[in-house]
């Protein structure tokens, strides 16, 4: 337990919990995305409770924004749906308690992903003490590298909010190490140039830099993989090459814009879910 | 973990605020910010190209070969240095200070885009990129990519909002003449800033292979820098140049603000001349919306950087209106912002219907067709030059000239 120092609250840090458990058990993190308000704010709470009983060990929240530079068109088009069904961060709030009120939803991690505007726009000390208060755990800010983020930063602590960074395949040896000790949580791994969506083959290539992040980085340091992950094949492959968890994102929510069933997107996730427990049957290198 | 030293990215901001401030405006940016805009709010996947970028940049701007070849681009191929020209008919009309035009719109592909875009292309050369990628809202930043890129043989694309290909039709043609291949964005307000917007995407994809020509003093750091020291060519002459004429610098200096890269290439020579007063203008636009983010928008970061922003409570970037393509974007350059919290420039907005009629009055009278971007200028000089009497002296960017808008005038009507 640890002191939420902003809410004068104790609380669990619920990500890492997650994955030392996980660890424990011999089994990767299945990481799962949905876009608040996408298609409208009620049936995205649907889509986000069918990830949950699908067995999702974590699930990220998008906040919509109007200019996602860090995205593919998948979670474009889902942010441009969101926002014309007239959603805002209050939206994500309200999620974020619904899905605390849910049995399934109870314990589980819920990281919110948005970019720095919003945030701004609400006051980085009112974001954060919102993000509490729904009981969230961690942030993700794709266009608030290190450099930047210590306003932020500073709020997260104070929320006992785990603020993630990324890292990539540009990402050099100084940088990773520099990464790696400013994140908190995870270190979302992305191993291709890019965006978000668009397949990623998990080729020896890339397995290799995964591996060189595993190397590189303390075991006790959890790894994900994300950006065009959607196959219970790739989740296993990149947990064979050293990841703690995968993310699938863009894949579920290509399924919500098609109208998918949320009983199908349940089974979705279990389909890549058991990919984790898969992967395990190997014993994990040190 | 904790055993190991930390290794620290930057200083921490508390650290950067403390630092005392430069002692002239003209010593901005400090640690890639302008007083507390700007920064470098981008994915991790291009922070290393930026700091590459950055360092490519600084060891090339001393390089007396690099200095030599850009000079020699501006004089030979460009058509530098372009006029100052003193309006006289304008002068006698407007009934006020004496009013000079900084003819731009005389300069190669007709804008002082080309300032930048040649510039920039050099640097890419320089760092081994072998691709160019741009955005461009009217065309002119497109048009003068596309031909820095076929001068310098560098492959060029350029993203251009769909709504604004429609709007600048005889400019994508050009842009394909020149060899560009031009894509087409449909995505949030088929505009300027949803083409910066995948111009960065396709960054994130090709970072290795590419520069990404940025057409404004906007984006992350070092580009507000890169494309303000760019295009400096166009105050430094204009000192020279009425220094000259009139054995003493100008009371007002104007130009048009979108991003503000001609404004800030007229201003930045004169912001530690105190005696000179500096204007923007910005797209006041219609009843439909505005494009004037410093005169109606609050502090935000979009596309990199930390600065004024048009955009609703939520932080959502709001749609843009003006009958300029080059004008319609949500924010402005972080050195304007600068210029703007400590009051070293005073901002404006004038509307389409006031910039057609100054687009009309020099035409009329002066035989010269501006682009409707500086007849937003135009529009506020004439307004200023009444004010000042016939003892002022303004000076006013004339950034591009006309051509690509006369549809848009023709369709708009008589002013």
């Amino acid at each position: 337990m640890e002191r939420d120092k902003g809410q004068g609250t104790w609380r669990t840090r619920r990500i890492e919990r997650t994955f030392r458990e996980l660890r424990a058990r011999g089994e990767g993190a299945l990481l799962g995305y949905v876009m608040v308000g996408d298609p409208t704010p009620s049936r995205c709470l649907e889509y986000a409770r069918a990830l949950l009983r699908g067995g999702v060990d974590l699930l990220e929240l998008g906040i919509p924004f109007s200019d996602p530079i860090a995205d593919g068109p998948v979670l474009q088009q889902a942010g441009a749906r969101a926002l014309r069904a007239g959603t805002t961060p209050e939206h994500a709030f309200e999620v974020l308690a619904a899905l605390r009120r849910d049995p399934d939803g109870r314990e589980i991690p819920l990281v919110v992903m948005t970019y720095y505007n919003p945030i701004l726009a609400m006051g980085e000390r009112t974001f954060c003490r919102r993000l509490a208060e729904g009981e969230a755990d961690g942030l993700i800010v794709p266009d608030l590298p290190p450099e930047e983020a210590q306003p932020l930063r500073e709020q997260a602590e104070r929320y006992l909010l785990d603020l993630i960074f990324l890292a990539t395949p540009e990402t050099g040896e100084e940088r990773l190490q520099a990464l790696a000790e400013h994140t908190r949580g995870f270190l979302y791994v992305v191993p291709r140039y890019g965006v978000t969506g668009s397949p990623t083959e998990v080729d020896e290539r890339r397995r290799r830099f995964i591996r060189r992040v595993r190397a590189r980085l303390p075991a006790e340091l959890p790894l994900a993989v994300g950006f065009g992950i959607s196959t219970p094949a790739q989740v296993e492959a990149v947990l064979r090459a050293g990841a703690d968890g995968a993310v699938v994102g863009s894949a579920f929510v290509e399924r919500i814009a098609q109208g998918t069933p949320p009983e199908e997107l349940r089974e979705m996730a279990a389909r890549l879910k058991a990919a984790t427990r898969r992967a395990s049957t190997l014993p994990k290198s040190s | 973990m904790a055993e190991r030293r930390k290794r620290k990215l930057h200083a921490p901001a508390s650290e950067r605020e403390r630092e005392e401030p430069p002692e002239k405006l003209s010593a901005w940016p400090r640690e890639g910010r302008f007083g507390p805009f700007g920064g470098r709010y981008v994915p991790e996947i291009l922070m290393p190209a930026l700091k590459e970028l950055e360092a490519a940049y600084e060891e090339l701007r001393e390089n007396p070969k690099f200095r030599r070849e850009v000079r020699e681009y501006f004089s030979d191929y460009g058509g530098r240095p372009t006029p100052l020209y003193c309006a006289r008919r304008l002068t006698a009309w407007a009934g006020g200070a004496r009013i000079y035009l900084k003819r731009e719109d005389l300069l190669h592909t007709g804008a002082h885009k080309f300032n930048n875009a040649i510039g920039q292309a050099l640097l890419a050369k320089h760092m081994g990129k072998r691709r160019l990628i741009a955005e461009t809202g009217a065309g002119q930043h497109g048009v003068a990519t596309a031909m820095a890129g076929a001068v310098l043989g560098l492959a060029t694309e350029i993203y251009m909002g769909a709504l604004d290909m429609e709007r600048q039709r005889m400019n994508v043609y050009r842009m394909e003449l020149l060899g560009a291949q031009v894509h087409p964005v449909e995505t949030g307000t088929a505009t300027l800033k949803d083409a910066i917007n995948e111009a960065l995407r396709d960054w994130a994809t090709n970072v290795r292979s590419t520069h990404y020509v940025i057409g404004s003093v906007v984006g992350p750091h070092p580009y507000p820098r890169i494309v303000r020291d760019f295009q400096r060519v166009i105050g430094d002459e204009i000192k020279g140049q009425i220094l000259r004429k009139e054995r003493r610098l100008p009371d007002l200096v104007v130009a048009c603000v979108g991003g503000g890269s001609n404004a800030i290439g007229t201003f930045y020579p004169f912001v530690d001349d105190e005696d000179v007063r500096l204007l923007g203008v910005e797209a006041g636009g219609s009843s439909q919306g505005n494009a004037a983010s410093i005169v109606h928008g609050r502090v935000g970061v979009l596309h990199g950087a930390k600065t004024y922003l048009l955009q609703d409570e939520w932080g959502q970037v709001r749609e843009t209106h003006s009958i300029s393509a080059g004008l319609d974007y949500p924010a402005v350059g972080p050195e304007h912002a600068l210029y703007h919290h400590v009051q070293r420039a005073e901002y404006t907005a004038v509307t389409d219907e006031q910039a057609v009629e100054a687009f009309h009055r020099l035409c009329e009278l002066e035989g010269i067709v501006p682009a409707l971007e500086p007849a937003h200028a135009l529009y506020a000089a004439i307004e200023r030059a009444r004010e000042l009497g016939k003892n002022g002296l303004v000076v006013v960017t004339l950034s591009g000239r006309g051509d690509k808008d006369l549809e848009v005038v023709l369709r708009h009507g008589k002013g």
